[in-house]
C-alpha cells in the first residue's frame, strides 16, 4: 500500500493570475486546497528605509510607486502625516482638488481591478473596456502633473499647481487623419474640468456596460457567489478594511467615519455587502465607482465656483514660484534651502490614514526634529488581506483560489513596499 | 478631542499601574506598556466594552538608535561644509536624547464600534528582544509581527510561525536597524561561468547625499504651528 500524500504545488511568482510577483505554495488534496502559504517580498524595495535617508519632499514620488494603480491616494496619506506634524491647514481649494483626484484614482484602481478580476475568471472583454476608460483618467493625471501614473502632485501644504485651463490635443499622424483626430479631440477643447465633467457624464453608462457583461452572468455567478466567505466579526479580527470589510457587511468608511480633506461636505453613500463572498465584494466596488463619479461631479461644481490658492504661501515649507525666485533675493534663498536641505518637522509622531481604494492606507511618521523622517511605517491596505488568503481559500478548489486572490485586489507594490 | 481625553481617563482608571506613560499629541493617544503587561492590556483593550478595539491596524518595529542625533551641527554658523560625506563624519557630540530602550514595537488599534484609535508602544526585553505575541488576540497580527521580526529582529513569543517575510530566502541580519547600511552587505548577480546566481560583497560606498540636520532656531519653527502641549 503506497503512502498517500498531499500534492504541493508552486504557484508563481511569474504567473498571470499572481497579480505581480506572488509566490504561493499550495498544498492540495486532489483539487481541494488544504493550505496556501503566500511567499511575498519579491518586490521589496525598502521604501521605508529609503525615506529615512531623504528630505521629506523627496519621498512623495516613492509613495506613487507603492500601490502603483492608486498613486495619488498614497501621496495623500503621506502628505497628511507631514501636515499633521507641521500643524498646517491646507487651502480649501487644494482639499477639493485632492478629494476629486482621490476619487479619480479610486475609479482608476477599481477599473484595473475589475478588468483583471474578470480576466482571471475568464471574461476577456471586460479588461479591454476597462482600459478604454482608464486612458481618459490617465490623461487627467497627465494634465495636472505631466505624468500619466507617478504624479507626485500632492505636496505638503496643498497640491503642486492649479488645474490647467487647456487639455493636451491629439496630433495627426500616419495612422490618424484629420477627421479622426478632430473626433478624438472633441471633448478636449475646454479646460481640464470640462474634460472630467464630460467623463462623469459618460461614465455611468460604461458601468452599466460592465454590469451587463457580469452581474447577471451565469458563469460569473457560479464562479463568485459563495466563494471566499468572510463573516463580519472575522473580517474585523483579520484587520480587513475598505471594500473587503464592506463586502462582509460592515459599514466602515474613513471618508464618513473619520473625514479628511472635504469629505464631510460631500454627499455620498457607502455600499455594503451582505454575504461577504467574492460576488458581494464585486458589487460593492461597482457601486463605489458610481459613488466616486457622484463625488467628482460635486467637486467639479465647487471648483468651478471657487477659485483660490491651491498651496500655502509659507515658503518655509512650499517653494516660491519661478518668477518670484528670479527677482526676489529672499525667495531665492528659500528655494535653495528647500531643495538642498528641505524643512524640519517638529519632534513627535503622527498616524494619518486615508480611505484608499483597497482599504485603509496609513502612514505612521516619527520625527526627531530633523529634515528627514526618523521612521516611516507604511500601513499597506492589501497586507492583512493577503495574510488572510490561507484562511479564505481552505477547502476551496484551486480555481477558486484565483477568484479569491483577485477579489482581494492585491498589488505587490504596496504589500512588499 | 474631548473623546480621546475621556478615553485616556478611562484607560488610566482601568489599567492604573500597567501603563508607564500616556500622551496626547496631534490629537492621537499613545500609551506605553511594559513588555510583561502587553498581552493582558491588549486582551482587555479588545474585550472590555468601553474600549472594544476590534481591529488591529498595524504593528511595527522602531529602532531608536541615533534618535535626535544630527549629521551636521548647525547650531552655530558652520565653517565646515558637508562634502557629500563619503568619509563618515563623526556623529555630532550632542548627547543622546533617547533615554528609553533602543527597540520598540508599536501597535495601532482601531475600534469600529466607538470610532476611536489608540497607539500602544511596548519595549521588548533589552537583552533577548522578546515581547509577547498578540496573534491570539487579533489574528491580523500574524504577518505584521513576522515583518517586525524580519526587519528589526524583535522576537514575538507565542507566534505560531515566526519566519522572515519580506527579505530574501537565507537573508542574514535585520535590514531596518539603524546600524544596517542602506546598500546592505551583499549583492546578487548571475554568473555565466558557474551558471548560477552568486552572492558577493557590495561594492557601493555608502554616502550621505543630504545631511540630517536638526534646526531649532526660529526660522525653522514657522509661526502658526499649533504644537499641542503633551499631556493635555
Amino acid at each position: 500500500m503506497p503512502e498517500l500524500r498531499n500534492y504541493t504545488l508552486n504557484f508563481g511568482p511569474q504567473h498571470p493570475a499572481a497579480h505581480g510577483v506572488l509566490r504561493l505554495v499550495v498544498e492540495l488534496d486532489g483539487e481541494v486546497i488544504q493550505r496556501a502559504d503566500p511567499h511575498i517580498g519579491l518586490l521589496h524595495r525598502a521604501t521605508e528605509k529609503l525615506a529615512e535617508t531623504k528630505p521629506y519632499n523627496q519621498s512623495i514620488g516613492y509613495m506613487d510607486r507603492l500601490d502603483y494603480v492608486s498613486m495619488m491616494c498614497n501621496e495623500h496619506s503621506y502628505v497628511m502625516a507631514i501636515e499633521k506634524l507641521l500643524g498646517i491647514e491646507v487651502p480649501v481649494r487644494a482639499q477639493y482638488i485632492r478629494a476629486m483626484f482621490d476619487e479619480i484614482t479610486r475609479i482608476l484602481n477599481h477599473l484595473l481591478w475589475l478588468g483583471a478580476h474578470a480576466l482571471d475568471i475568464g471574461a476577456m472583454a471586460v479588461f479591454l473596456y476597462c482600459f478604454r476608460e482608464r486612458e481618459d483618467l490617465m490623461d487627467c493625471y497627465e494634465a495636472v502633473s505631466g505624468a500619466r501614473m507617478h504624479a507626485t502632485y500632492y505636496r505638503p501644504g496643498g497640491v503642486y499647481r492649479d488645474l490647467p485651463n487647456k487639455m493636451a490635443q491629439y496630433q495627426t499622424s500616419k495612422w490618424h487623419n484629420k477627421k479622426q483626430v478632430a473626433k478624438r479631440n472633441e471633448n478636449r477643447q475646454g479646460s481640464l474640468l470640462d474634460f472630467i465633467e464630460d467623463f462623469t457624464q459618460r461614465f455611468p453608462k460604461f458601468i452599466d456596460e460592465y454590469e451587463t457583461l457580469l452581474t447577471d452572468n451565469r458563469i460569473w455567478k457560479q464562479r463568485t457567489v459563495g466563494i471566499g466567505v468572510v463573516s463580519p466579526e472575522r473580517a474585523k479580527a483579520l484587520g480587513f478594511t475598505g471594500p473587503m470589510l464592506r463586502g462582509s457587511g460592515v459599514e466602515w468608511d474613513l471618508r464618513k467615519k473619520q473625514p479628511y480633506a472635504v469629505y464631510d461636505r460631500i454627499d455620498f453613500d457607502i455600499p455594503v455587502g451582505v454575504n461577504g463572498d467574492c460576488y458581494d465584494r464585486y458589487l460593492v466596488r461597482i457601486e463605489e465607482m458610481r459613488q466616486s463619479n457622484h463625488i467628482i461631479k460635486q467637486c467639479i461644481d465647487w471648483l468651478r465656483a471657487n477659485p483660490g490658492p491651491v498651496i500655502l504661501s509659507d515658503h518655509k515649507i512650499t517653494p516660491p514660484t519661478r518668477t518670484e525666485m528670479k527677482d526676489d533675493m529672499e525667495s531665492l534663498i528659500h528655494h535653495f534651502k528647500l531643495f538642498t536641505e528641505g524643512y524640519v518637522l517638529p519632534e513627535g509622531e503622527a498616524y494619518a490614514a486615508v480611505e484608499h481604494p483597497k482599504g485603509e492606507f496609513g502612514i505612521y511618521l516619527i520625527s526627531d526634529g530633523a529634515n528627514k523622517p526618523f521612521r516611516v511605517k507604511i500601513r499597506a491596505a492589501g497586507f492583512p488581506h493577503l495574510a488572510a488568503l490561507d484562511e479564505m481559500c481552505r477547502g476551496h478548489m484551486i480555481a477558486d483560489l484565483v477568484a479569491i486572490l483577485s477579489s482581494q485586489d492585491i498589488v505587490f507594490g504596496e504589500i512588499d513596499r | 478631542m474631548t473623546e480621546i481625553v475621556e478615553l485616556k481617563k478611562q484607560i488610566h482608571a482601568f489599567f492604573t499601574d500597567k501603563i508607564s506613560e500616556s500622551v496626547i499629541a496631534n490629537r492621537e493617544l499613545t500609551i506605553e506598556v511594559t513588555a510583561g503587561a502587553l498581552y493582558g492590556v491588549c486582551t482587555a483593550l479588545r474585550d472590555h466594552a468601553e474600549f472594544a478595539f476590534d481591529t488591529l491596524i498595524d504593528v511595527c518595529g522602531v529602532d531608536y538608535l541615533e534618535y535626535g542625533v544630527s549629521q551636521w551641527a548647525t547650531e552655530n554658523v558652520t565653517v565646515t561644509g558637508f562634502g557629500r560625506a563619503v568619509e563618515q563624519q563623526p556623529a555630532s557630540e550632542a548627547e543622546v536624547v533617547w533615554d528609553k530602550p533602543r527597540f520598540a514595537a508599536v501597535y495601532h488599534l482601531l475600534s469600529t464600534q466607538h470610532n476611536h484609535r489608540l497607539r500602544v508602544r511596548a519595549f521588548p526585553d533589552v537583552d533577548s528582544l522578546q515581547v509577547d505575541s498578540v496573534v491570539d488576540i487579533w489574528p491580523a497580527a500574524n504577518w505584521f509581527e513576522r515583518e517586525a521580526f524580519d526587519l528589526y529582529g524583535i522576537v514575538f513569543v507565542g507566534h505560531p510561525d515566526l519566519r522572515r517575510i519580506l527579505t530574501d530566502y537565507g537573508f542574514v541580519g535585520h535590514p531596518f536597524r539603524k546600524d544596517f547600511p542602506l546598500s546592505g552587505y551583499v549583492e546578487v548577480r548571475y554568473d555565466a561561468t558557474q551558471k548560477r546566481v552568486v552572492y558577493e560583497p557590495v561594492d557601493i560606498t555608502p554616502r550621505v547625499l543630504v545631511p540630517k540636520v536638526i534646526r531649532e532656531d526660529s526660522r525653522y519653527n514657522p509661526t502658526g504651528i499649533t504644537q499641542e502641549k503633551p499631556d493635555a
